[in-house]
């Protein structure tokens, strides 16, 4: 690398606002997750429902999803975007201190706002985007400053070259304020009213709303995490991605099939087949580009696996890149028509999502904090004993939650299914409610177990950062960090 | 061209992204819109009155669609259980569409008529009372006062989006054409609030007569889910050539 870079030193970059992102990645992290937790626990024990409203299930099932994918997913993502265009370009944020400040302000308060008028009642009733149209105006107007910030800083690049990363970041951003803009279109009941009513109805709604939907999941949980993965994983392994071909090749293809997989949350419905079956064709085609991202993402560390064994965050992320791999299997599997007739409105449904969420989307996020929080203060980690605890905790947590809900979603499945020797229905609806109680409870344990490994990270990231044992890392060993390139 | 081209140019990698995304969704959902037969001709399908409206407004509100779907998919056991499958033509008029995805209570598409009204009431308040097995929470706080001040507000925004509420005498006669009078009547958005009144008066719904409560809204909203099409008219198969 040239000199210029070992020149540059962490005083140029804009830090400030990527340690405000990464601090509410973890609250709204640990807030979300307990929240899942709580309404995890009231599906196993109603009581703890409480006939409160606020509180049932139906009221905050929207706060946990909207706290962990935009809260703490979204605040890493634009956390990380920042950090990673500065580095990558080589340049300092553009737009001074205040559109930064002001994205972070317009996404934290947007969310805040939001998840507690769901509380009081006020919801799109349109999943993951359920935030009422003033907030979603709110969001508008962040994204777009945020984008721009983005795109500058990549114009003002020093560097020819566009990093890999900054392409999956990139694409996150389009296609998020795409998906954001037309899943929200709605006539609101008055200006000075929170309630609106979608502008499409029925199965054209219905449509929009699960290209949205899936899209959340395409374009903010898999491309946009797979940015960070880019950036994190090499850095972490000191090696350079495994084949810049194929990272070529999974964006495009990724990016490209994404968009039409969304009619498979409708296979079976009043949705005209010709979209069911297209979305379902697509959706197995996906399948190619998501394990070219996860080949790519492993065998970067190939020729230094031992790093498995002495490096934690290391274990995070392959850990991570395995999920990734395994729920983009069973995506596409759950998508055929013969399977999705079974697993469609089961339990099995929410544990592949939470195979993504918790297994890929958490476990990279979790990875690369670990690896960017002690550079952003020039701090040595904490513990790096507590971070294998941390690991192990987690993935206990989330192979408990995803196999106890296999069990309820397709044992419910097969019951609801099931006919008696006179061909009448085997089992009433109620009789399968009393079936996954046992499933729900462990999965509560799963996902209480998920959350306390977050306790002991914010722990350890705590006491990184303002613990005691502060030491900085000497200057040369910073600029060392800058010189590895990417 | 070479790739290396895209990587160093931000607008060109920008502009070929936004072509790359928009493709899907272009050719999945536009056509929707213009397909004749994406929405069955199916007769019976009308607006929600005010009253049910306001109901569909607390379920909603409410979150119901998180554990109960409102969309039945044409297998034998679905049949058994909860009815004909569901016409895309039955939500046409749900602005947003309410199918939900996840089953932790039973399907809602066809509810309407299977359980009295006191059942219903019953069930909204206390639902261990009447099935113990439950795990669905209690809504009590449904007894509240209905707010309907807004109901004329609700159906202009509603006729924005395309409910054919009436404004016009044009709009309330084609309204009659289609609908009936009774209906019609009912559709003219400047009588919502008197509708609503007349609605919650015209049946005893939460067993409550001297209070119109938001009771009395979401069970007429759940007693008329699945009722607008009588099946008995139609051949078995009519409705297998829109899908």
């Amino acid at each position: 690398m040239s000199a210029n870079t070992v020149a540059i030193t962490a005083e140029q970059y804009n830090y400030d606002i990527v340690k405000k992102f990464a601090i509410m990645a973890m609250v709204w992290g640990l807030l979300g997750m307990s929240v899942g937790v709580y309404i995890a626990s009231e599906l196993a024990f109603p009581f703890l429902n409480f006939d409160i409203a606020e509180i049932t299930f139906g009221r905050l099932r929207p706060v946990h999803t909207s706290l962990v994918i935009f809260g703490f997913g979204g605040s890493a993502l634009l956390g990380t975007s920042y950090y990673v265009v500065q580095r990558t370009c080589q340049a300092r944020l553009w737009g001074g201190k205040w559109l930064p400040e002001f994205t972070f302000w317009g996404w934290q308060l947007s969310i805040g706002i939001g998840v507690v008028l769901y509380m009081m009642g006020y919801t799109q009733a349109r999943e993951y985007a359920e935030f009422v149209w003033p907030v979603d105006l709110a969001i508008l107007v962040t994204w777009v400053a945020y984008a721009t910030v983005f795109f500058m800083t990549i114009r003002k690049r020093s560097q020819p070259h566009i990093y890999v990363a900054l392409w999956f970041y990139l694409a996150f951003i389009l296609g998020t304020a795409v998906l954001h803009i037309f899943n929200n279109l709605a006539v609101p009941v008055a200006w000075n009213s929170f309630d609106s009513y979608s502008l499409f109805s029925g199965v054209q709604d219905a449509m929009t709303q699960w290209w949205y939907g899936h899209n959340a999941v395409g374009t903010i949980l898999t491309i946009a995490f797979l940015g960070m993965m880019y950036y994190f994983l090499p850095k972490q392994a000191e090696r350079p991605i495994y084949s810049y071909r194929l990272s070529i090749i999974h964006f495009w293809a990724l990016t490209f099939l994404y968009m039409w997989v969304g009619g498979h949350h409708l296979l079976w419905t009043s949705l005209p087949d010709w979209v069911g079956s297209l979305a379902s064709a697509f959706s197995i085609l996906l399948l190619l580009p998501s394990w070219g991202g996860m080949i790519n993402g492993i065998m970067t560390l190939s020729g230094a696996w031992e790093k498995l064994r002495s490096d934690p965050i290391m274990l995070f992320m392959i850990t991570a890149m395995a999920f990734y791999g395994m729920s983009t299997f069973e995506g596409p599997m759950m998508s055929l028509k013969s399977v999705n007739a079974l697993s469609h409105y089961t339990d099995w449904t929410i544990g592949h999502v939470h195979s993504g969420a918790l297994g890929w989307v958490a476990m990279i996020t979790i990875g690369s904090f670990y690896h960017m929080v002690p550079r952003l203060w020039g701090v040595k980690l904490y513990s790096t004993k507590l971070v294998f605890t941390h690991f192990w905790v987690a993935t206990v947590g989330i192979v408990l939650y995803i196999v106890a809900l296999w069990v309820a979603g397709i044992g419910q499945g097969l019951m609801l299914r099931a006919f008696d020797q006179y061909g009448n229905l085997a089992y009433t609806f109620v009789e399968t409610v009393t079936f996954m109680h046992i499933p729900y409870v462990v999965r509560a344990v799963g996902g209480a177990l998920f959350l306390s490994g977050m306790v002991l990270m914010a722990y350890n990231l705590y006491m990184t950062v303002w613990g005691a044992r502060r030491e900085l890392v000497p200057v040369a060993g910073q600029a060392a960090v800058a010189a590895t390139r990417v | 061209m070479k790739h290396e081209s895209i990587e160093i140019n931000s607008a060109l990698l920008i502009i070929l992204t936004l072509v790359v995304i928009s493709i899907g969704g272009l050719v999945e959902i536009v056509p929707l819109f213009h397909i004749k037969g994406t929405v069955e001709e199916v007769e019976g399908v009308h607006p929600y009155t005010p009253l049910e409206q306001l109901g569909r407004d607390v379920y909603v509100r409410e979150g119901c669609y998180l554990c109960h779907s409102q969309q039945i998919r044409p297998f034998r056991d679905e049949q058994l259980r909860y009815g004909h499958y569901s016409l895309a033509a039955e939500s046409k008029y749900d602005h947003p569409f309410q199918w939900g995805s996840k089953r932790t209570g039973p399907d809602l598409a066809r509810v309407g008529g299977k359980y009295s009204n006191e059942w219903m009431t019953q069930h909204l308040i206390h639902p261990q009372s009447l099935v113990p097995e439950s795990i669905m929470p209690s809504y009590p706080w449904l007894m509240q006062p209905l707010k309907y001040q807004d109901i004329e507000a609700r159906m202009k925004a509603l006729r924005d989006v395309g409910v054919p509420y009436s404004l016009t005498k044009a709009e309330y006669e084609a309204n009659v054409k289609k609908f009936g009078k009774d209906l019609a009547d009912q559709f003219v958005i400047a009588n919502g609030i008197k509708s609503v009144k007349a609605e919650a008066a015209a049946e005893n719904w939460d067993g409550n007569p001297k209070e119109i409560t938001e009771m009395d809204a979401l069970v007429a909203y759940l007693q008329v889910l699945g009722t607008m099409v009588d099946f008995s008219k139609y051949n078995q198969g009519y409705f297998s050539t829109f899908r």
